[in-house]
């Protein structure tokens, strides 16, 4: 008894922990109303907070037109028509969520820019010169939302093609039998039954939107985040950059809210599993399908991919370059010790919420999986006064009794980066441990144990063998979700301590766009594995695409 | 000397009474079965048995060796029993022959691929050995959980519910099957379902429980034919319960006419009470004077069960072969044909002393007018 409310504690004191920085920013905003100090806030409202929102509303509104557009088509075209290439489309459509979204922006810019080969291509083709035509400028608000609904779509596309499956042959037969042709099927039956799972995939992407950083930075556009960023680094003004993390937290609670509701209306008919008959596709019916899901494909994937190719075969010489290998070691490092710390913590969550599912614990664990829809800054924004406000207390402590100084024990080393890595990413490995527990019913428990079998032996002859591809599953989700965080690393990183990311975004903002190709295919690269192993899941369970349901986001 | 043996035990969670003073025994190779409706508390009591429930009061033995009571509770790994799962709980990363011979923790490799022989035989699934759970039908499933739980050779087997997740048609083969199969292998066992079949089928002795509290502990043929509580009758088989006032002559006025028996002298006169008349003791006479009318006719093969109403508005449930058919909305004639009395307290408990005699039935006269109108 004792054992298992001591345990209750450390289940509670985790997610307390992991919640800090949240708490942080939410008190500072309660601050803001019992000391009626509106000085920076009102300062920050009659200068940038309208153009923030401005800004941010575009670029929501954007990219959930774009991200749905391209999921639901390239969704309803892969699962109810036949056309050549419609398998091979089904997976590799998701290719690019292996590409985060700053790398996309940075490969765009090299090739659409006034210098890049496209522009240099039209100008030599037509004769013109500068001023002589007109091209959309790539680095734009318009630019962002493009390249943000390239990559972002997959997330729409996932979700609503688990449901177009599940959507069972008998209703869209009804459908026909009651007369309506098959593109009324499609507005008035299968769309609407999708909609819930529309809806949960566009919030993933707008939270996504949200958090991203190097986008925007990049493209010159002002919202939340590159704001955040701006008035604590440039400004150096902490609790102005508290204020507006807040604001940007009150429209991320916004979206949680909406994703919960949405998926709580998703229920699925499964009684009867048997597939709708396809529409075969021929002619220019199945040029424009196929061309129409091989488009966000080239632009969301191969674009990039190759012009992250010829940038690394441009600069050869970095692959040689011991300074490369650090910071790619500095990468991996980091992703493996991030990894296995997050999917310990896990674990002990995930178990303590099997064992002991007291009201409190399964409080505590939900809440400790909400990390994955807080912005890399916020986060960031929120460890650090925490963090700084400890260091001192130690450094003032020390000082009195050692008379030494330590330094910033905490805020000042890695230390900050992985706790803010586990706010971030422990949801992500939360989920897939949970599901893989769920896997073992209790029932399988009692039938080893009452086998003669000890709790211990259970453990190892049930649980590991299990569970091992559900850990294995979390540490690799994890470890990439790492690799490829920019604002999070960027801002808690020890000094002199460098990523790929980190590489990547220093190049392309000193406008070293090739300089940055060698770091960012080593992170698409990377990318790749979980998207692969998401893609053979999802052809794996066709049938039990509820599973995917249960998806977070894998890309920062 | 009794295999199992529970003694008044108590189990509850929190303010909630989950099972109330049972007490119940099984000799070796007795199949025992408990029934009841979904919530009255049988799964508990069977896990308590296995050890994964502990008690507020009472004790089980297992072979007259103490395993639960208040402060005692012997790890299940320890108890020598074994259990077969609701839903079978088959290790889906292990193959069949790994899976049932998985509680075989002390035989040698050839011990172990004998005995997985020997009971892929007996359930007739022989050269399964390689296969993985998730290549097996329901059905097939089920009895490699059974063959897991017998491998080890367990003193008690019990079962929760196990055949709950087949269809109706499986459900009463495998009980047959099953039967035959613990019979072979003398093994003691403890079955739970809702299923009154599948008891009927499988069952040495049997018993209902309703709100925590066990009725009645006694063979199926008890149960059926001499009910000891009202619920009980409620329960099991179908019927109905009529109402009847208590006469001083050792008579009993009821809807189907004035009953006696010598047992009624027994009861004070005016004393309510309800009494259990199946459907196969009421008998199709056409030269009878109860009268009654078809309300429904349900086809049962051989025979067909009939709803029919009473003049006084009463339903009543009568069988009759299936090459005799009345139609629905017709008169027919009713002979009450009962071997023996279930009467019934006000208490819901059974009055006892009325099982050696059949009674003797006069119908009343009020009924008789009103049969002749109709």
């Amino acid at each position: 008894m004792r054992y298992s409310s001591w345990r209750q504690l450390t289940l509670i004191t985790t997610a307390v922990i992991i919640g800090v920085p949240l708490l942080i920013i939410c008190w500072s905003m309660l601050q803001l109303l019992w000391t009626d100090d509106l000085s920076t806030l009102s300062h920050l409202w009659d200068t940038v907070v309208p153009e923030y929102i401005r800004h941010s509303l575009i670029l929501l509104v954007g990219v959930a037109v774009g991200v749905v557009v391209l999921g639901v088509s390239t969704a309803w075209l892969t699962t109810a028509c036949r056309f050549p290439g419609q398998r091979l489309l089904s997976w590799a459509l998701l290719l690019p969520l292996a590409v985060p979204a700053y790398i996309v922006a940075y490969t765009y810019t090299g090739m659409f820019d006034y210098a890049g080969p496209f522009q240099t291509a039209l100008r030599d083709w037509f004769d013109w010169g500068y001023g002589d035509y007109w091209f959309p400028e790539v680095r734009s608000l318009g630019g962002a939302i493009v390249v943000l609904s390239l990559v972002l779509f997959p997330y729409v596309y996932l979700i609503a093609r688990a449901t177009f499956i599940q959507q069972s042959a008998t209703t869209l037969e009804a459908g026909r039998s009651l007369g309506l042709s098959p593109w009324q099927c499609f507005f008035r039956l299968a769309l609407p039954l999708a909609r819930p799972a529309i809806v949960t995939g566009t919030t993933l992407a707008l939270m996504e939107t949200l958090a991203d950083y190097g986008t925007v930075q990049h493209f010159g556009v002002t919202t939340f985040t590159t704001g955040i960023f701006r008035t604590w680094y440039g400004l150096g003004d902490l609790m102005g950059a508290l204020q507006l993390a807040g604001m940007l937290l009150v429209a991320v609670m916004a979206l949680i809210f909406i994703e919960r509701r949405s998926r709580r209306q998703a229920r699925y008919d499964q009684r009867n599993p048997r597939p709708a008959t396809a529409f075969v596709l021929r002619g220019w019916r199945a040029l424009g399908a196929s061309l129409l899901c091989w488009l966000p494909l080239l632009c969301g994937f191969v674009l990039p991919a190759l012009q992250l190719t010829l940038w690394s075969i441009e600069r050869a010489a970095v692959w040689q370059d011991p300074d490369f290998w650090q910071l790619a070691f500095n990468s991996f490092t980091l992703a493996v010790c991030a990894a296995v710390l997050i999917v310990i913590m896990a674990l002990w969550l995930a178990y303590g919420r099997r064992q002991i599912p007291t009201r409190a614990v399964r409080t505590s664990v939900a809440f400790a999986g909400m990390g994955y829809a807080i912005p890399g800054l916020v986060i960031a924004v929120g460890l650090m006064v925490f963090l700084t406000s400890i260091d001192q207390v130690i450094i003032t402590v020390s000082e009195q009794w050692f008379n030494y100084n330590p330094g910033l024990l905490l805020s000042g080393t890695l230390v900050a980066l992985l706790f803010a890595y586990s706010v971030r990413f422990l949801s992500v490995s939360l989920q897939t441990i949970q599901a893989g527990l769920g896997e073992i019913r209790p029932s399988m428990d009692e039938a080893a144990q009452i086998q003669g079998y000890s709790p211990l032996q259970v453990l190892r002859k049930i649980h590991l063998p299990l569970l091992r591809p559900s850990v294995f599953t979390a540490l690799i989700l994890v470890g990439v979700d790492v690799l490829k965080e920019l604002p999070a690393t960027l801002v808690l990183r020890p000094f002199d301590f460098n990523t790929l990311a980190v590489r990547a975004y220093e190049m392309a903002g000193d406008e070293r766009l090739a300089d940055a190709g060698p770091p960012a295919l080593m992170m698409v690269l990377v990318g790749l594995i979980p998207v692969i192993l998401l893609s053979r899941a999802m052809l794996k369970s066709q049938q039990a695409a509820l599973k995917e349901q249960e998806f977070v986001p894998v890309t920062a | 000397m009794s295999r199992l043996q529970l003694d008044s035990i108590n189990v509850s969670f929190g303010d909630v009474h989950i099972v109330r003073d049972v007490s119940l025994d099984l000799q070796q190779g007795e199949i025992g079965c408990l029934l009841g409706p979904s919530g009255c508390g049988k799964t508990t009591l069977l896990r308590s048995i296995a050890g994964f429930q502990t008690l507020q009061s009472g004790t089980i033995q297992i072979d007259d060796s103490l395993v639960s009571n208040q402060t005692v509770n012997v790890a299940p790994e320890l108890r020598g029993v074994g259990m077969v799962f609701q839903d079978f709980a088959l290790f889906p990363h292990l193959n069949v022959a790994d899976n049932i011979s998985f509680g075989m923790r002390k035989a040698s490799a050839s011990e172990r691929r004998a005995r997985v022989e020997e009971l892929l035989n007996r359930i007739g699934l022989p050269g399964y050995q390689k296969r993985f759970p998730h290549e097996l039908s329901g059905g097939q499933q089920q009895r490699v959980a059974l063959a897991r739980a017998l491998a080890p050779r367990p003193r008690l087997l019990l079962l929760d519910e196990p055949f709950s997740s087949l269809d109706a048609e499986l459900r009463e083969r495998l009980a047959v099957e099953v039967r035959e199969l613990l019979k072979k292998e003398n093994i003691t066992a403890l079955l739970v379902t809702h299923d009154q079949h599948e008891a009927f089928a499988m069952a040495d002795k049997a018993g209902v429980m309703y709100q925590g509290e066990l009725l009645q502990w006694d063979t199926p043929y008890q149960l059926y034919h001499q009910p000891k509580h009202q619920l009980v009758a409620d329960f099991i088989g179908h019927g109905v319960l009529l109402q009847g006032i208590v006469n001083d002559d050792a008579s009993l006025t009821s809807p189907l006419g004035q009953l006696s028996h010598p047992s009624l002298l027994d009861i004070d006169a005016g004393t309510q009470v309800s009494f259990l008349v199946r459907p196969d003791d009421i008998v199709p006479d056409p030269t009878s004077r109860l009268r009654a009318t078809v309300k429904a006719r349900g086809f049962r093969g051989a025979h067909n069960l009939y709803t029919v109403e009473l003049p006084g508005g009463i339903e009543l449930l009568t069988l009759s072969p299936s090459h005799e058919q009345f139609q629905v909305g017709a008169n027919i004639g009713l002979r009450p044909e009962l071997d023996h009395l279930v009467i019934f307290a006000a208490n819901l408990c059974e009055l006892p002393g009325f099982y050696d005699q059949a009674p003797t039935v006069q119908p009343l006269p009020a009924v008789i007018p009103k049969a002749q109108t109709a």
